[in-house]
């Protein structure tokens, strides 16, 4: 029995057997940021790589956790972001005081988000959320010399613990009509209650909050502009990548008596979320504030995936997160080494970047393809099949305002393009050098953004993982 | 022969050009990988007649299908009927073509050899694809090359140009994903062979087909979606004009082509409206040349009319009509091609497109100018060159049908012819004939790269314009084909 439970949890143990190993080192003997930050590296590739081998399936805790194939491959999924999240911000890091407490906040925030994706039990779930959010939020305010980065610890707590409120009120809702927690009974006793279907409403409107669907998102682009680049990264890939995971789940789990409601809500969200999304990015000159904008879009098109029957639904929805993971990377990642290095995070000062930093631009380029939907790019496929998806609905008008969306989106990324490689600037951006390290995250996403899309296998597995769920 | 043969090519060429560090070398790269390309379009029509003399009746041949996504029935299915090797054979001469007359590109060479290359890979793949996803997926690989070439190495508003083309063009891909979702949902698979036997309900037909058509329309110029054409064209580098005019218009003539073969009915019930949108096409962007001052929107806007008789010819829906349509596409975009080539041959000798500042060429540079003279010739549609052919082809096939209103339509459409004379014989007359300007006279004539190109195009068109009987040989029994499908569809009903 004990040994079962260290097999079904090892992602989980192993990463706090890597938080316990941070706090051995911040109170070590001092040591160079760049030995402490290789070591973590190698840490993290470790434990992406051990995810990789044996899956297991099984419950723990009377059901509260529960795992399988599946939902190990969403976790390998994060670990692989966050890996590449700490790859690319290496250059920031090499000079920063409190290296060990960054690590220390995102992997106690990561490690919050595999028990709310495991979780078999809504309080579970809560517990997870908490425990991955506190910690965001302190991770936010990691430019102490900042007062941007203060405003956005203070946004994204505030928000959070609203959120968290209106969460837990639909939670209390469902407890009340059902008299439990565990998602296995509490499906049985979903119907169209009043009671319940409010209940369902205000936990919808609580993950809304988190994935920054409209009109939930107003936090969202304050809190990416204010946070340092690395800690945006973090939160517009790994935070929502690992809501949007569980989203998924509680709705094809628990909610299937009610698809119908859902359907419709998920119907208005993805049209608000897609169009405010993109009309908002269309006039963005700050990198960070234009990268939360379009990424509110994506989750747009997300939920019009997601609406779909579920086995389509859930993989196309991991599918695209896989891409979403290496395109939107790659193009924080140089965001990243632009305002770690050059000190720079606008739009229009990456006018005539190309001519300074042919590398960097074409990963961005490339990266940016790849958000918008250009083949031969990944983005392609993924954004394609959450359309698919959706389109099995066969409701063609939602089919057609998305697909027109996509055009709009075009217009904003092609519009950074454009500043890279068509316009002039009198001070460009100096000739950056990249850290090898950084270098290796880029160009592992920019095969990933090949690969996974033209490697059909990438799909097929994880569509054949999804029959499990 | 395998027939990814035609997109490893490309891909190879893209790859090396990718790696390769000196100008010299990118050249040398592009242009053998683009003569490789003719070497196997080229092979490939010598096997493929082989073939059809054998009394292989197969619809499609050197047909291979591999599944790609397993989960999504989406395969990878390819193979050729006359039709689309015709556009594969006009896609490898141009792209020789493009490689030659930028020869002398010097600013980030490398960027672009590898861009034009990108593009030419999407359209073999556009034109050998049988799946619908697939092919849909070509059709968007060619479009951001065009975006990038434009927008770097363009000239004038190229930045606006750009942008225009590239969102106008998405959403006409848009449209036609749209259209290919419901036509999934309905039949359950991308299959266009497939879904040919099957055929599609009557409603989904009439329901999806104008997002379909309009989609494909869009790349295709249909009016009045026309207006990224002449931005495009004349704020592009000379290449880019070629490819975008000779090839990435006949990625929508021929995506227009399969739509309507493949939904009959309702190409049936909406020809009213293709025919009407195609005469509005055909007569006003003939009209609209007749006021351009600048070579490069005189070309472009009398592209808007040339398409509109593909659309034509694919909207009165027979044998001789569609033929026509086939012909017009390859003739017009071999044309258009040489018609670009001379204007920038012109334009990077004396660095002015508007007629006014012209007069006189044909003293200092007389090859270009005869160049120039047989790309006019060939569009107002001279007997001896393919323009003749394709347009008496269309005419012939639209005067079959014996409504009235299609009646009008085809001689509305025939005027037209003379409106085109007129303003080919202005452009011409004043920049060829005349006196020259003095900073004129002394300008060198074309270089070998540049005789070249034009002598390749020429030669397209004169084999078209003087044996039309070997293009016919190539399509007429796909058309007939496509006929016979179409006819008992229609029947049927």
């Amino acid at each position: 029995m004990s040994s079962t439970i260290f097999i079904l949890l090892r992602q989980e143990l192993l990463l706090s057997l890597l938080i316990f190993l941070l706090l051995f080192i911040k109170i070590g003997k001092e040591r160079s940021n760049e030995s402490i930050l290789n070591l973590i590296n190698i840490l993290l590739f470790v434990n992406l790589a051990s995810g990789l081998f044996g899956m297991s399936e099984g419950g723990a805790f009377n059901g509260m956790f529960t795992t399988n194939a599946f939902i190990v491959l969403e976790k390998n999924i994060l670990n692989l972001a966050m890996l590449l999240i700490s790859m690319q911000s290496y250059a920031w890091l090499k000079n920063h005081k409190q290296l060990a407490e960054y690590y220390l906040l995102l992997f106690t925030s990561l490690l919050g988000m595999f028990f709310m994706i495991s979780s078999g039990n809504l309080l579970m779930f809560y517990l997870g959320l908490e425990m991955s959010t506190i910690p965001l939020a302190a991770a936010a305010n990691f430019d102490l010399a900042k007062r941007k980065s203060s405003e956005a610890a203070m946004k994204l707590i505030l928000s959070s613990a609203f959120s968290s409120g209106i969460l837990l009120m639909g939670i209390s809702f469902l407890y009340g009509t059902s008299g439990t927690l565990s998602f296995d009974i509490l499906t049985a006793h979903i119907s169209n209650n009043p009671m319940q279907l409010f209940g369902f409403i205000l936990l919808v409107s609580g993950f809304a909050f988190k994935i920054s669907a409209v009109p939930f998102h107003l936090w969202t682009a304050d809190v990416y502009e204010g946070a340092p680049v690395a800690v945006t990264a973090f939160l517009s890939v790994v935070s929502k990548a690992a809501v949007l995971f569980t989203f998924t789940s509680i709705l094809y789990k628990v909610f299937t008596p009610i698809a119908t409601v859902w359907y419709g809500v998920l119907v208005v969200l993805s049209v608000a979320t897609i169009l405010i999304g993109n009309l908002f990015a269309l006039r963005q000159d700050n990198f960070k504030r234009f990268l939360a904008f379009s990424s509110i879009a994506q989750v747009g098109f997300i939920l019009i995936g997601i609406s779909g029957s579920s086995q389509t639904g859930s993989a196309s929805l991991v599918y695209f997160v896989l891409i979403y993971v290496f395109s939107n990377l790659a193009a924080f990642g140089v965001v990243s080494v632009v305002s770690a290095l050059a000190g720079k995070e606008n739009i229009s000062d990456f006018k005539g970047f190309y001519k300074t930093n042919p590398f960097l631009s074409w990963v961005l380029t490339i990266a940016l393809f790849s958000l918008a939907g250009v083949p031969p790019t990944a983005g392609f496929f993924g954004k394609l099949f959450l359309m698919m998806a959706g389109a099995a609905k066969e409701n063609y008008g939602l089919i057609t305002f998305a697909a027109l969306n996509m055009v709009i989106s075009f217009y904003y990324y092609l519009k950074v393009v454009k500043a890279v490689f068509m316009e002039e600037n009198e001070q460009p951006i100096q000739k950056l050098s990249v850290p090898a390290i950084t270098k290796l995250a880029m160009y592992i996403c920019i095969v990933g953004i090949i690969i996974t899309g033209l490697a059909s296998m990438v799909y097929d597995y994880i569509y054949s993982l999804s029959i499990g769920m | 022969m395998n027939l990814s043969l035609l997109i490893l090519l490309p891909l190879l060429t893209a790859l090396l050009i990718l790696v390769s560090k000196q100008l010299a070398q990118i050249r040398v790269i592009g242009l053998v990988g683009s003569l490789a390309q003719l070497g196997a379009a080229g092979w490939l029509l010598k096997l493929y007649m082989d073939q059809r003399a054998a009394g292989n009746a197969a619809t499609h041949l050197f047909e291979s299908n591999t599944v790609w996504f397993k989960a999504l029935n989406i395969n990878y299915h390819i193979g050729i009927d006359g039709i689309s090797l015709a556009m594969i054979l006009l896609t490898s001469l141009i792209v020789v073509a493009g490689i030659l007359v930028s020869w002398t590109m010097e600013k980030l060479s490398k960027e672009y050899f590898f861009l034009l290359v990108l593009l030419s890979m999407g359209a073999y793949g556009f034109f050998i694809s049988l799946d619908l996803f697939t092919l849909f997926f070509f059709l968007e690989v060619a479009v951001i090359p065009k975006f990038l070439l434009i927008g770097i190495w363009g000239s004038g508003k190229k930045e606006n140009s750009a942008m225009k083309l590239a969102l106008m063009l998405m959403a006409g891909s848009a449209l036609v994903f749209v259209g290919l979702m419901g036509i999934y949902y309905n039949t359950h698979t991308f299959d266009m062979v497939e879904i040919g036997r099957m055929g599609i309900a009557l409603g989904v037909q009439k329901f999806f087909f104008p997002f379909l058509f309009l989609g494909f329309g869009i790349f295709a110029a249909l009016f009045p979606f026309h207006t990224w054409v002449p931005d495009g064209h004349a704020s592009a580098p000379t290449a880019a004009s070629m490819f975008l005019a000779g090839i990435s218009m006949k990625l929508g003539g021929y995506g227009c082509l399969r739509m309507a073969a493949l939904m009959p009915d309702a190409a049936h019930s909406y020809s009213w409206i293709i025919i009407l949108l195609a005469t509005i096409a055909i007569i006003y962007g003939a009209f609209a040349t007749m006021m351009q001052t600048d070579l490069k929107y005189i070309n472009a806007y009398s592209s808007i009319s040339h398409c509109g008789f593909v659309i034509l010819g694919i909207g009165m829906l027979n044998k001789t009509s569609i033929n026509g349509a086939v012909i017009q596409m390859v003739s017009h975009g071999l044309m258009t091609a040489l018609f670009f080539a001379a204007i920038g041959m012109i334009y990077s000798r004396t660095h002015t497109r508007m007629v006014a500042q012209l007069g006189g060429l044909l003293k200092a540079m007389p090859f270009i100018s005869t160049v120039f003279v047989i790309a006019g010739l060939c569009s107002l549609g001279l007997p001896g060159f393919s323009g003749f052919v394709a347009e008496m082809t269309v005419f012939m096939g639209s005067w079959q049908n014996p409504d009235g209103v299609y009646r009008i339509a085809t001689v509305i459409s025939a005027a037209s012819i003379v409106v085109t004379a007129v303003y080919i014989l202005r452009a011409t007359g004043k920049t060829i004939m005349g006196p020259i300007s003095d900073e004129h006279a002394l300008l060198p004539d074309a270089t070998w790269n540049e005789k070249l190109a034009a002598g390749l195009l020429i030669v397209g068109i004169l084999i078209i314009g003087l044996a039309p009987f070997l293009i016919n040989q190539l399509i007429m029994p796909t058309t007939d084909f496509l006929m016979i499908n179409i006819d008992k569809a229609l029947t049927l009903k």
